[in-house]
Parts: structure tokens; C-alpha cells; sequence
């Protein structure tokens, strides 16, 4: 079949000027079924109103699939389809490329529809890695790929994942008596990692809910850039960090004014930070992690060593990165220099 | 009659030297695919090198995507196939394996998925030539499974394989067996027939009410738990009940359209009608098989043939049928079933079980050979033979399986 003059067009979405000039019209709905304070289905609430009804949305296997979308009472407004555990990816690219052959062949009206995959921590950073990490070499297929991050494999009862922050507890990685921290690896540096080893993906962004309005832009901005785009929610989890619920907000924010979680986007290879992460950067001072880390249960059982060791690391990521909170590559020093040349 | 047949249509087909790979790909231009995803493993990928070359040269125009493990694969085409696209995959061996977990879902999507499985052994140990076995582990999923024998039969039932899948009341996915080497890569006359022809034959896909699209904005897959699961699992068992008449209405179809094609979509009969021991197998093991039948004939031995070439849905009834007649069947298994009753292969199994409820049972050997790609040899099917007959006068099985050609 001959193809037809097909441009593989974006659609064209403004950001939202405010609070009060964000659409009232709603895609994601009563049905779903996640716990109270539940950040991540904010999340998903925020990312599809951003998008607008011209969305396809693919979900992995997850607290967004599994409490999110069950048969009879789905939340979902836009058409919805489940990926497997490690798919977003996939789902991702094999939507989109469905979708621009057919407009290609003249088969399909040809429209911008966006395609948005979501994964948890566990499925993208994890199990998903690399199918997430092949769609965003592939330019020519317009997808976003959001990420969000509860740290922990929530549905399943809090394990551990790749994006579990140090020592936390979970039910993979109990406090004991003989061993008091069973989980020692450092979270993956998701988006940091992405922007820098896909060089062709033009936009790459971390939010977090409770900065809303940011947050819907940058799903704005992501669908508008086109070909394949990264975003990374840090969604806190009542029940897998364990804190009261109505503080979810409040954790968000801690999440970012101790620095642990930075708030930015890299648009075209430039690094742009947002909000108290801007203010870091421009030397305002951090808030101790452990004003963070004591509000949380999974936490309870640090001791003065761990909580410096958390401070440390983070530390690190702002005063030795080559770009703070992004980049963890450091220059050579002139001393050091000199030792390598002999 | 097949000779006649041949000969009317040779006017508006054209002939081509090529391999099995080569044929189905081919049939994909006829088809106008859409989406197709590659992942290297041999021997099936030959047909993968063929699709890309007709994609370079502008014979097909369809979205060609380089996954990065068969994993994301079939998990792209099948996503593809949700909102509206033609889409093919396929793999070998362990890959096949390694997209295990989206070839368990893509049956109850209802997407209808072709693919090619050139048949491998699974690893450890490496080997590149057949076995049946990693086809087989989908046999209980909803995989319609067939197996070809020809380069003509791999074109021929990859457009009779996407009538059939994308049939509304199937939309099931298929799997198109092709034995390692010996049709993958093995070349030989075969006729392409001419697109205007495809086109009456397969209509275009249309997903209908189950279109993944912003103006059918429909949910697809949530948790259902116990409260549905089995009820979808009952969809699936009615759909592959239905594949029955489907696939009969298609080779029909082909038929009055090609000009060829078999009367017979379940099975070949070579020289089966009058025969005293009926051989089984499927694949290319029928050539082995046939030469061995006619050098037997020749002594006076009636000896016939039934190449299987529908596995999914098995043709149960007709076997029994066609194999009552026999004074006994021997079974010939290029696979392994390790612990399964009688400790047979996979199909002599199955045709155990289809002929439990028949009026004449007659007795059934089992024998597995060639495993790994290794030729199987005259000698090993005269043996085969040889047991057959003493079976038949003794009158009732043996309860063994007999490997053939091993060294012990």
C-alpha cells in the first residue's frame, strides 16, 4: 500500500498558566481502589488530565494496574490496556508504531494521539529496564514513559526494588537482631541515567505530585517534544513507607527541600532545575534527611551511623556531582591529573 | 489433480527459487503487513533478513523494529495489533522461551498474532537443528499450532494463517511451524501468486469493538480475579472450538481462489488409504518417511503416511477416523515429554488420547527420533516399520517408547 503524506505530528499542548487555568474535565475517575493517601494514583489522575482525551494509556503490572484498574470498575475515561510487569517499553513502542503505520498507509485517520506508558519502580527501573531503555533510542515513535516511584514493589507487600532507598525496611529487607540493615544498595539514579544514556530522547523530567501544576507541564511539555520522552514520579506510599496517610504532601516536599529527590528536566541536553531544587542548586540550604527519613516507619530502626551515612551520599550528590543531582561523573582534580599523566 | 491445478495457475503466478523463511516472507508482502519485530536467533530469523530486505527495497512498506530480546518482541507486535495493525514475529528455540511470559497473554487479548517458530532445540546443550518442543510448550495456551512440510505450504499457510487468526470469530494467535535447516533454509520452486488474488482472499483486520482507540475508549486486561477468570478462559476454549470450521472454511476458500492447496487441511495422507501400518510424524520428517514408504511398497509392504500438519486444534476426530483402519500406527515423535505416560513424545500422546473413545483401536507404537536436527536414516524407519508389523500380528502395544538412531 503506498503511504500517505503523514508528518508524525505531535499535539500542541500549552502549559497550564496556574492552578486555576488547569481543564476541570477529568480522565481518570471513581473505581479505582488504591489506599488512602495514595500518592501515585494522584499521579495517575494528574498525567492523563494533562494529556487530554486524545490518550491511550498502557499499564504494567502494579499497584496502578492490580488496585487501580479492575474489570467492571474501571477509573479510566481514555482508552486503558494492561502491559506485562517489564512491558512499558514495549507497550509504549508497539502502540505507538501501530499507530503511525496505519496513519502512514492511509488505514487510520490520521490524528496525534498520545501514548502514554506507565510502569512502577519495580517494572521500569528494575524488570522494565530494558525494554524502557530500547524504545527511547527509537526517535521516530512518539511516546512517554512515566515512572512512578513508590520505591518498593507496593501491590505485591513491599519488597525491596531497585529504587528502595537505603536500608529501608520492607518485607524483603527486615531489621533483625543479627543484622539491622539487610537492604545496602543505593537507589538507581532513574532519570539521570536515562537522559544521559539515550542522547537522542529530547525530554527527560522527575516530578513529583506535590508540586501539581509543575508536575502536569512537564507531561505537557513531554507529549509535545515527542519521539520517546522519560518522565520519573517519586510518589510517596503510605503503606510501604509507613506514615500516616495525610501526610503524603508533606513527604513529597521533604523528599525535595532535604535534596534527596531533585526536581528537574533535561530538554535537548540542558539541565533545568525546578522550584527548591532550583533554590539548592543556587546554594540555599538543604534540610537535614533525617527530618525526612524519621517521619517514616521503614526508617524506625536507624541508628545516629545510618542516618549520617544517608546524609553523606546525599551530600555527595550535590557538592562532588559534575551535575548536581543529575550527573554523579566527577572531574578529575589538578592533583590527581597530574599523578595519571606520569 | 494437484499436477492440473498447478499448471492453471502458473499463468498468473510466479515461480521463485527460495527457502521456507523466504516463502513466508513473501506471503507478507501479499498481505501488506504492518508491524513486524526482529530479534536474531537462528534458524528462524532467515525470514526476518528476508523482510528487511523487502522493507530497503520499498516491496513492503510496515514498521520494522530491531527489539532488543524476544521479550519486548512480541510484546511490541502485540500492542501493535490492539489498535488496528497487521503485525508478524516470531523466534526459535530458547528465544521463543524467552518471550514466554507475552506468549501466555496475547491468547486471552484476543490478538491475532502470526508467528514463526523455526523449530529448534531448546539449550543446554546448544544445537541448531530440530526438535519440536519449543513450539509445543504453547499447546495449552491458545495458540492455534500448525506445522509445514514445503516452501509452497509456508506461503500458502502464512495467508491461510492470517484469515484464520484474524477472523472475528477466532482473533486468536498462530503460530507457523518450520523444522530448522531442513525448511528454513532449504530452497525450492514456489509459486507467489499475484496480489489481487491475496486480496480476495483475505479481507482487511478489523479489531471492531475491541479497537484500542481514543474513539473506542475501551479498558483491556484489568484484574478480574476469580470473579471472570473462567469465564474468559471459557471465551478462549469456544474460540478455539470454532477454529475448526474456520480453518475448513479458509482452506476451502484458498482452494477456489489459488487453485491449490489440500482437500484435507488437518492432515496429508501418503499412501494411507489401503496401508497396513500408518507412520505419524510432522515437518519435514515426511520426506525420510515417504522414500523409506515407497522402497517398502516396493517389497510388498503397505505402509502409508499421515503428516500432521494441524496440532492446535488437533484434529482428534478425523485421526481416529483415519487411523482406525490401520492394523497399527506407529508414532514418530520429533520431541520429548520426559515422565509423560508411556515416557512418549508429545504427539504419540495426544494420539493416544484421540483414539481412547474410538470403535477400532489398533495397537500404537512410539517412537521418538531426530532430535537435535539429526537426519533420521532409512534403516531407523524400516526398524519402525519392522515393529509396527509385529505389534499388529501380536495384535496389541508394546507400552514402550523406541528411540531411533541413538547411540546407547
Amino acid at each position: 500500500m503506498a503511504e500517505t503524506t503523514f508528518t508524525n505530528a505531535t499535539q500542541v499542548l500549552e502549559p497550564f498558566r496556574g492552578i486555576k487555568k488547569v481543564t476541570i474535565e477529568e480522565y481518570f475517575t471513581s473505581g479505582h481502589r488504591t489506599c488512602q493517601g495514595c500518592e501515585s494514583a494522584l499521579v495517575m489522575k494528574l498525567m492523563v488530565k494533562a494529556a487530554g482525551p486524545r490518550t491511550i494509556v498502557l499499564g504494567s503490572t502494579g499497584c496502578m494496574y492490580v488496585a487501580n484498574t479492575t474489570y467492571y470498575t474501571t477509573p479510566w475515561v481514555v482508552p486503558w490496556m494492561h502491559t506485562q510487569l517489564g512491558s512499558s517499553g514495549s507497550a509504549a513502542l508497539g502502540t505507538a508504531a501501530g499507530l503511525k503505520v496505519l496513519m502512514r498507509k492511509g488505514k487510520m485517520k490520521a490524528e496525534p494521539i498520545n501514548v502514554i506508558a506507565f510502569c512502577g519502580d519495580g517494572g521500569g527501573a528494575d524488570m522494565g529496564l530494558g525494554a524502557i531503555s530500547a524504545t527511547m533510542t527509537h526517535k521516530e515513535y512518539n511516546s512517554l514513559i512515566l515512572l512512578y516511584d513508590n520505591e518498593s514493589y507496593a501491590n505485591t507487600d513491599i519488597q525491596l526494588s531497585g529504587m528502595t532507598p537505603y536500608g529501608a525496611h520492607t518485607t524483603f529487607s527486615p531489621p533483625g537482631k543479627a543484622k539491622r540493615i539487610i537492604h545496602t544498595r543505593w537507589k538507581k539514579n532513574m532519570a539521570g541515567m536515562m537522559a544521559a544514556g539515550h542522547p537522542e530522547s529530547r525530554y527527560v523530567a522527575t516530578v513529583c505530585a506535590s508540586y501539581a501544576v509543575e508536575m502536569m507541564n512537564k507531561v505537557r511539555r513531554a507529549l509535545s517534544i515527542g519521539g520517546p520522552t522519560f518522565i520519573h514520579s517519586l510518589d510517596p506510599c503510605p503503606k510501604g513507607w509507613d506514615y500516616d496517610p495525610m501526610l503524603s504532601h508533606e513527604l513529597g516536599e521533604l523528599a525535595i527541600e532535604t535534596g534527596i529527590f531533585p526536581l528537574y528536566e533535561v530538554e535537548d541536553g540542558v539541565v533545568k532545575y525546578y522550584g527548591k531544587t532550583k533554590a539548592i542548586v543556587e546554594g540555599r540550604p538543604r534540610k537535614p534527611v533525617r527530618e525526612y527519613l524519621l517521619k517514616q516507619g521503614r526508617f524506625a530502626h536507624f541508628t545516629e551511623e545510618d542516618l549520617s551515612y544517608f546524609q553523606e551520599k546525599v551530600d555527595e550528590q550535590w557538592e562532588k556531582w559534575e551535575i548536581p543531582g543529575v550527573v554523579p561523573f566527577r572531574k578529575l582534580d589538578a592533583a590527581q591529573a597530574a599523578l595519571n599523566v606520569k | 489433480m494437484a499436477i492440473a491445478t498447478a499448471t492453471q495457475a502458473a499463468s498468473e503466478d510466479k515461480e521463485l527459487l527460495i527457502s521456507g523463511s523466504e516463502a513466508v516472507a513473501e506471503a507478507l508482502v501479499l498481505v501488506d503487513l504492518d508491524v513486524v519485530t526482529a530479534y536474531p536467533i537462528r534458524p528462524y530469523d532467515t525470514v526476518m533478513q528476508a523482510i528487511a530486505k523487502k522493507i530497503a527495497n520499498g516491496q513492503l512498506v510496515a514498521e520494522y523494529i530491531v527489539a532488543e530480546g524476544e521479550h519486548s518482541q512480541f510484546e511490541i507486535v502485540k500492542h501493535a495489533s490492539t489498535v488496528g495493525a497487521r503485525v508478524f514475529c516470531g523466534s526459535s528455540g530458547v528465544g521463543w522461551m524467552y518471550a514466554m511470559e507475552c506468549l501466555v497473554v496475547t491468547p486471552p487479548l484476543r490478538v491475532p498474532m502470526v508467528a514463526l517458530v523455526g523449530n529448534r532445540a531448546l539449550d543446554d546443550p546448544g544445537a541448531f537443528g530440530v526438535e519440536h518442543n519449543d513450539a509445543l510448550v504453547v499447546r495449552d495456551l491458545g495458540w492455534m499450532l500448525c506445522w509445514i512440510d514445503t516452501s509452497q505450504e509456508a506461503l500458502d499457510t502464512t495467508l491461510i494463517a492470517y484469515r484464520v487468526a484474524e477472523d472475528r470469530r477466532i482473533f486468536l494467535p498462530l503460530a507457523i511451524s518450520a523444522d530448522g535447516a531442513f525448511l528454513t533454509h532449504s530452497q525450492a520452486i514456489t509459486l507467489v501468486p499475484p496480489k489481487e488474488k491475496v486480496d480476495r482472499f483475505l479481507p482487511r483486520y478489523d479489531r471492531g469493538d475491541l479497537l484500542l482507540h481514543p474513539d473506542n475508549p475501551i479498558t483491556v486486561a484489568p484484574q478480574a480475579n476469580e470473579d471472570w477468570v473462567i469465564e474468559i478462559r471459557r471465551q478462549n476454549d469456544e474460540a478455539m472450538k470454532r477454529a475448526v470450521g474456520v480453518i475448513e472454511e479458509a482452506y476451502a476458500d484458498f482452494r477456489r481462489i489459488f487453485g491449490r492447496g489440500p482437500e484435507n487441511p488437518w492432515f496429508e495422507e501418503y499412501m494411507a488409504e489401503d496401508a497396513d501400518v500408518i507412520l505419524i510424524g510432522m515437518g519435514t520428517i515426511s520426506l525420510p518417511l515417504k522414500v523409506a514408504i515407497r522402497e517398502l511398497r516396493a517389497k510388498g509392504k503397505k505402509v502409508g503416511l499421515i503428516r500432521l500438519r494441524w496440532f492446535r486444534p488437533f484434529p482428534f476426530e478425523r485421526l481416529a477416523q483415519a487411523l482406525g483402519r490401520a492394523k497399527a500406527i506407529g508414532v514418530i515423535d520429533r520431541d520429548y515429554s520426559f515422565g509423560s505416560p508411556f515416557h512418549s513424545g508429545v504427539v504419540a500422546n495426544e494420539i493416544r488420547a484421540a483414539m481412547y473413545n474410538a470403535d477400532t483401536r489398533p495397537p500404537l507404537l512410539s517412537f521418538i527420533c531426530g532430535l537435535g536436527g539429526r537426519e533420521v536414516m532409512l534403516e531407523d524407519v524400516y526398524k519402525a516399520v519392522d515393529m509396527c508389523y509385529a505389534a499388529a500380528t501380536a495384535g496389541k502395544s508394546d507400552s514402550k517408547t523406541h528411540w531411533l538412531g541413538v547411540r546407547e
